[in-house]
């Protein structure tokens, strides 16, 4: 199902055309950009490519341990439930702008919201 | 089967095999993660044979065509042979053919090195002072334009190579260097895209050779040259540029001092300042980067913030050394 999904938004090529957007917004906005301020842009934006990947249903071998590991330090840094709701809004606003279907957008913060635990470390 | 030789070992693929499993199966260590060609952990490059579109999905161009590509998304079909990121590059040896002063701290040094291959400009090489102590410097010539390889060479207070070059090196003498390397180059893939070159201090070299070798091949779309230094006295080959605007009208050449009232036709204040108010549209434009790594960073940042895309916007990020 989640293949079906990938295919739907419109797979590789979508994800690339949403990083460049996403990734934008997420790095104007003060109240979390502050967890991707990474010196290196690209891969900051690499992993911005992984995470939508996985969050369109597109093939990972990404693992609720990996979320856990790879997010442990930005809970100790103050990452909590309202900074994942804004990523979550500006990757639904992101798909809104390339035209993705309400229902499809909806089966991406689904997909995101049953990461939640692992990448606020619950 | 295709063979794949990598730090001097030879190793045989099965049918169907990803250069990274014939790798990890026989016991060499590369370090990967996704397995998916999304994570660019596993990024090498080959150095003889071709690889597969296939592996180079993602990739920047520049670093497609100087055959990067993902181990874990190529099956080879032919012998290969790769090498990690950051092998040692190979080292040339080069003669000294002129040093000519730019400014009151800035010296044009030409080499002569008949081992350089093919290079490309707005890449950087490595000069050595002795062994183990070398300093990158970004090349300001363009391969069919200039007879030599050129540097922009800056003395830094106590810097002790570059202070080497300004005191103790004579023309004629034989030096050290690396093979070209960084991905901060000009492609001819698209000569109607503007094009926006923004550095300060020596940070024009390589900007110098990427204007003049994209008007070599070709290129129609305009380009802006932003050049910045705190005082006029930093700036330099402002007559060579004024020259090559005058020649080109897609040339547009902006010298900016951002501690002084400008005199003359310069501008006042930081380059990325400048040219943000400048230019619109930046989301169509192919962005070319040098110069201090703080500005570098923040340039790129801001002018990804305005809307310049990521895969445009080329920088090779230099690490600062103490001296």
């Amino acid at each position: 199902m989640a293949q079906a999904l990938f295919q739907k938004i419109g797979g590789e090529p979508a994800v690339n055309a949403a990083v460049d957007i996403f990734y934008r917004k997420v790095l104007a906005d003060d109240r979390v950009n502050g967890f991707f301020d990474d010196v290196d842009m690209e891969r900051q934006a690499a992993k911005q490519r992984a995470f939508l990947t996985m969050a369109f249903g597109g093939p990972n071998n990404y693992t609720g341990a990996d979320m856990r590991r790879g997010h442990a330090h930005l809970v100790t840094r103050g990452l909590n439930d309202q900074h994942f709701d804004i990523i979550v809004e500006h990757l639904a606003a992101t798909l809104k702008e390339l035209n993705v279907a309400q229902d499809n957008i909806d089966q991406v913060a689904a997909i995101c919201e049953s990461t939640r635990k692992d990448i606020l470390g619950r | 089967m295709p063979e794949i030789l990598l730090d001097d070992k030879t190793y045989v693929s099965a049918v169907g095999e990803t250069v990274l499993d014939t790798l990890t199966r026989s016991g060499a260590t590369v370090p990967s993660s996704c397995h998916r060609g999304i994570c660019q952990t596993c990024l090498m490059r080959a150095i003889d044979g071709s690889v597969s579109a296939e592996s180079q999905k993602g990739l920047k161009d520049t670093l497609r065509i100087r055959g990067y590509f993902l181990a874990c998304q190529c099956t080879p079909t032919e012998t290969l042979r790769i090498e990690r990121l950051g092998a040692e590059a190979r080292r040339l040896a080069a003669t000294v053919r002129a040093i000519t002063p730019l400014n009151h701290e800035i010296v044009l040094v030409a080499l002569e090195c008949s081992d350089m291959g093919d290079y490309r400009a707005g890449q950087f090489i490595n000069v050595f002072k002795d062994e183990g102590l070398s300093r990158s410097y970004s090349l300001a010539s363009a391969p069919g334009i200039d007879p030599h390889l050129t540097l922009h060479v800056r003395k830094i207070e106590e810097g002790r190579v570059s202070g080497w070059i300004h005191g103790a090196l004579q023309v004629g003498d034989h030096v050290t260097i690396s093979q070209p390397l960084g991905e901060c180059f000009y492609l001819p893939s698209d000569p109607e895209q503007p094009l926006l070159l923004m550095g300060t201090g020596s940070g024009l070299a390589p900007l110098y050779g990427i204007i003049r070798d994209a008007l070599h091949h070709g290129h129609r779309g305009p380009i802006h040259l932003y050049h910045g230094s705190r005082h006029k006295d930093g700036l330099y080959l402002i007559n060579e540029l004024r020259a090559l605007a005058h020649k080109h009208a897609s040339v547009h050449y902006h010298p900016c001092v951002s501690r002084e009232e400008p005199s003359e036709d310069l501008r006042r204040g930081r380059v990325v300042d400048i040219a943000l108010s400048d230019l619109t549209g930046l989301g169509d434009f192919r962005v070319f980067l040098c110069g201090h790594p703080d500005m570098v960073q923040s340039a790129k940042k801001r002018l990804y913030l305005a809307g310049a895309s990521l895969k445009n916007i080329y920088a090779d990020a230099f690490i600062r050394s103490a001296a």
